[in-house]
């Protein structure tokens, strides 16, 4: 695009663990001045890719070249004074140090044997108003930060050890839905100034709306590199998963497939959420939209107990219950598939079986809790993918995980199935799964309330859609509800803003 | 899905370090050329192997216990002091014991869920308690003695038919093990070692994280009762019976490649490492080496052990983080 020779080309990369190829022979290069994303499913590359990059892989074939010359990087050391730098999903910052502390640790400038503190300040305050960043000083404590200016600092301090290239691994994964945009902002500055961007992100309108050009790697072959301008969403998803997924979302219920409410609200609140009316149907799925902090999780965690209702009443298939924690609702017939299947999900040591089990040992009692013989049958219903029953759950992939997430409770037959997020952070064939199984749940009577910040997923799942604002309902949508529709609702701007 | 025997994780290498040791003792001493060596052997280890059982259950949901030892020696001096040589007091003063074993227990494990004292305080401040409640009440000598009825269970063996004389102590760890292994295989069993790896995903899942928590120390303080009637019967009364052996027992679980801070291993692991410990021990003392020496290369091993579960855990992991996958049996929907 602007500079003739690529910052960096990768020709020819193939890397193995133990006699497992992960990439085979894949090129790619990044200009100055160019975002340019990856995408793939879990276990396309990817990450491998990116690691290449920063040195903490060595290839064992093809070439590396910096600036048009042959470099080879025996550590994430030599990268980065080649100027690669990496922002990873997880932070590595000091949160009790101060933004200009954390941006040098470990390369603190020194002056008369001390660290001099007002050359890493200012040097910390002309990188910050290079990227046009006044929102943050370096003296403040990073832990007084929001999620998406810790971000900036991770990038300041990969600036300033004069990276020109980044490599960023699902930037958004830890934005809250507002801070997106910031981060849209901060990385079309950073191409503005000639940094070459590598974009890994599972998310496709972010890749539509910030790459120049996208390169889809699958089972470590490349299989396209193209300007975004010439795919459509439908191309990538074809490149990406090798088959055409056709119409994305199964058949919503028919009028006729709905049976008795299973859960109502009725004027129910805490201290997150307020006046609460709602009736979930047994053979619907019901969509619950709203920005981050809305009260979407809150409500589902009231439901499940986790942070009970004090006011109002809950009924589960029109007796009125009174859950104040999880066991309660487990027993009533009630599920949370939570937004972090690690965090509260999954016992990431424990097997595949043990973690299909879980729910049934840890909550049932007597023969109920024994039962172990359907195991296979609940892991082939879901479709896992996985070594066997034995292999412990923290090393498959994500969609892997969250179908361990889902058959634990079908392996408890549910009633209602509360979902947060079901289908964050996983590929597309996964997601897929997780659709259809959702939509096989419904039909087989089962009250489904979906939470999703995807609103193509939300719209194009859910029999009806409401829409959380500020703790409390602002609206039902009807299904097929355009996103403008949802997002006018969400933001309160009840009247106009139809897309 | 495949379905094959297997040894849990982390479990291999104990199991050669044991086989190991017993080569070696075989070659080393000729009281090993017959099986009425290791009987002994295993008759010595049997209080330490019981005792990681009881560790075992309280490392894998997540805690410590530190208390054990100094409940061994209370064991002892209670019952000694108890007894006192009269032989028809043998049942209750033993049912005492047991039951100290459990309270001492029960008040560790509420004190860790219900007060949220993290364990290693709550029974280090149980082990100076006991400590300091024996020495009180004995003036630092203990007083009575244990009837015959009483030492039995720790000295003396039983005539069982095709076998020949099987000591009671043996007879007892291998019930406690079977029991153990049997109780790890149930659900409640599997939650709890799900609670050490995950709390928040147990309690999600609807299950009562402090009641397993609490059962864990409740097993622990009542295996440490049955040690220390084996080992009043053993080795006698003293209060120095139980030195040290809250450290011992924990080196064992680690050795048996129990992941510290809950979350992996199985107890036949654990109690296999106690064996091994013993069988290190006596090794030791056939080679000659001083006795002065156990605390100094108990120490070197749980270093070693850890070292290993963390270097060993990230190399295994590398190792199968990218095998190829099955392919998957597509969705059947609707």
């Amino acid at each position: 695009m602007t500079d003739v020779t690529p910052r960096v080309r990768l020709t020819g990369i193939t890397k193995s663990f133990l006699g497992v190829p992960v990439l085979h022979g894949v090129d790619l290069d990044l200009r100055g001045g160019e975002v340019h994303a990856v995408m793939g499913e879990n276990g396309a590359g990817k990450s491998t890719l990116l690691k290449v990059l920063a040195g903490v892989h060595r290839p064992d074939g093809g070439t590396i070249e910096v600036d048009g010359a042959p470099a080879s990087f025996a550590g994430p050391t030599d990268a980065q004074r080649a100027g690669i730098a990496i922002i990873h999903q997880e932070f590595t910052l000091l949160p009790h140090r101060s933004v200009a502390e954390n941006v040098y640790l470990g390369r603190e400038p020194v002056r008369r044997m001390q660290v001099d503190r007002r050359r890493m300040v200012a040097d910390t305050r002309d990188l910050l108003d290079w990227l046009g960043e006044d929102g943050i000083d370096p003296t403040d404590a990073v832990s007084s930060l929001s999620v998406a200016q810790r971000q900036v600092v991770e990038i300041v301090k990969a600036l300033s050890t004069d990276a020109r290239v980044l490599g960023m691994d699902e930037p958004t994964a830890a934005l809250a839905d507002h801070e997106v945009e910031l981060l849209y902002d901060l990385v079309r500055r950073l191409r503005e100034r000639g940094i070459a961007i590598l974009y890994v992100s599972h998310r496709m309108r972010e890749v539509f709306d910030l790459s120049d050009r996208i390169t889809v790697l699958k089972d470590g072959r490349l299989v396209t590199c193209a300007p975004t301008g010439e795919l459509t969403p439908e191309d990538l998803v074809r490149y990406m998963v090798g088959r055409d997924l056709g119409e994305y979302y199964p058949d919503r219920a028919a009028p006729g497939d709905l049976g008795p409410v299973r859960l109502a609200l009725r004027g129910a609140g805490n201290a997150r959420v307020r006046d609460l009316d709602l009736e979930v149907r047994a053979g619907e799925i019901v969509g619950l939209a709203g920005l981050q902090g809305s009260g979407r999780s809150a409500l589902a965690r009231a439901v499940f107990g986790v942070e009970p209702f004090t006011t109002g009443g809950l009924e589960v298939d029109g007796a009125v219950r009174r859950v104040t924690r999880p066991r309660t609702a487990v027993r009533l017939g009630i599920a949370l598939v939570t937004e972090d299947r690690k965090g509260d999900g999954l016992a990431l040591r424990q097997s595949v079986r043990d973690n299909t089990l879980l729910v049934r040992r840890a909550a049932l009692g007597g023969r109920r809790a024994r039962a172990r013989s359907d195991v296979s049958r609940l892991l082939d219903l879901v479709t896992v993918v996985a070594r066997g029953e034995h292999q412990e759950v923290r090393f498959l992939s994500g969609g892997n995980q969250q179908k361990v997430v889902l058959a634990k409770w079908l392996a408890v037959e549910p009633r209602v199935l509360l979902v947060d997020e079901p289908t964050r952070g996983i590929d597309v064939g996964a997601k897929r799964a997780v659709h259809e199984l959702l939509r096989d749940l419904a039909k087989r009577g089962v009250a489904v309330l979906m939470i999703s910040s995807e609103l193509p997923e939300l719209i194009g799942m859910s029999d009806r859609i409401l829409v959380m604002h500020d703790g409390a309902l602002a609206g039902e949508l009807p299904a097929g509800a355009s996103e403008g529709d949802v997002m006018a609702l969400a933001t309160g701007h009840t009247a106009g803003a139809a897309a | 899905m495949t379905w094959r025997p297997r040894l849990a994780e982390g479990t291999a290498p104990v199991l050669v370090v044991l086989l190991l040791l017993l080569v070696g003792l075989a070659l080393a001493g000729p009281a090993y050329d017959e099986p009425s060596g290791y009987l002994a052997l295993l008759k010595r280890a049997a209080p330490l192997m019981i005792l990681a059982i009881g560790q075992y259950f309280v490392i894998v949901s997540g805690g410590f216990d530190l208390s054990v030892g100094a409940l061994v020696t209370a064991g002892v001096v209670i019952a000694a002091r108890l007894i006192d040589g009269d032989e028809s007091a043998t049942t209750p003063v033993i049912l005492l014991v047991l039951g100290f074993g459990l309270l001492v227990g029960l008040v560790n494990g509420l004190i860790t869920t219900k007060l949220l004292v993290p364990s290693f305080i709550v029974t280090l401040g149980m082990l100076l308690v006991l400590d300091g409640a024996t020495f009180l009440w004995t003036d630092g000598a203990p007083r009575g003695a244990l009837s015959a009825a009483f030492r039995t269970f720790g000295r003396g063996a039983l005539d069982v038919p095709l076998l020949g004389e099987i000591p009671w102590s043996v007879l007892i760890l291998l019930a406690i093990l079977v029991a153990a292994a049997l109780f790890m295989r149930s659900g409640t069993g599997r939650a709890l070692v799900a609670a050490g790896d995950n709390e928040a995903a147990v309690r999600m899942s609807g299950g009562q994280v402090d009641r397993l928590r609490l059962l864990g120390f409740v097993l622990s303080g009542l295996l440490a009762a049955v040690a220390a009637i084996l080992l009043g019967g053993f080795a006698g009364v003293s209060a120095q019976v139980g030195n040290g052996l809250e450290f011992r027992a924990i080196t064992a679980v680690v050795l048996g490649g129990v992941l510290l801070g809950g979350g992996r291993g199985s107890v036949v692991a654990a109690a296999a490492g106690a064996l091994s410990l013993e069988a290190l021990f006596t090794l030791l003392n056939l080679l000659g080496v001083s006795g002065a020496l156990e605390s100094a290369v108990q120490g070197l091993i749980i270093i070693a052990a850890v070292a290993y579960a963390s270097l060993g855990g990230g190399l295994r992991q590398r190792l199968r983080t990218r095998p190829k996958q099955r392919n998957t049996v597509q969705p059947a929907p609707s």
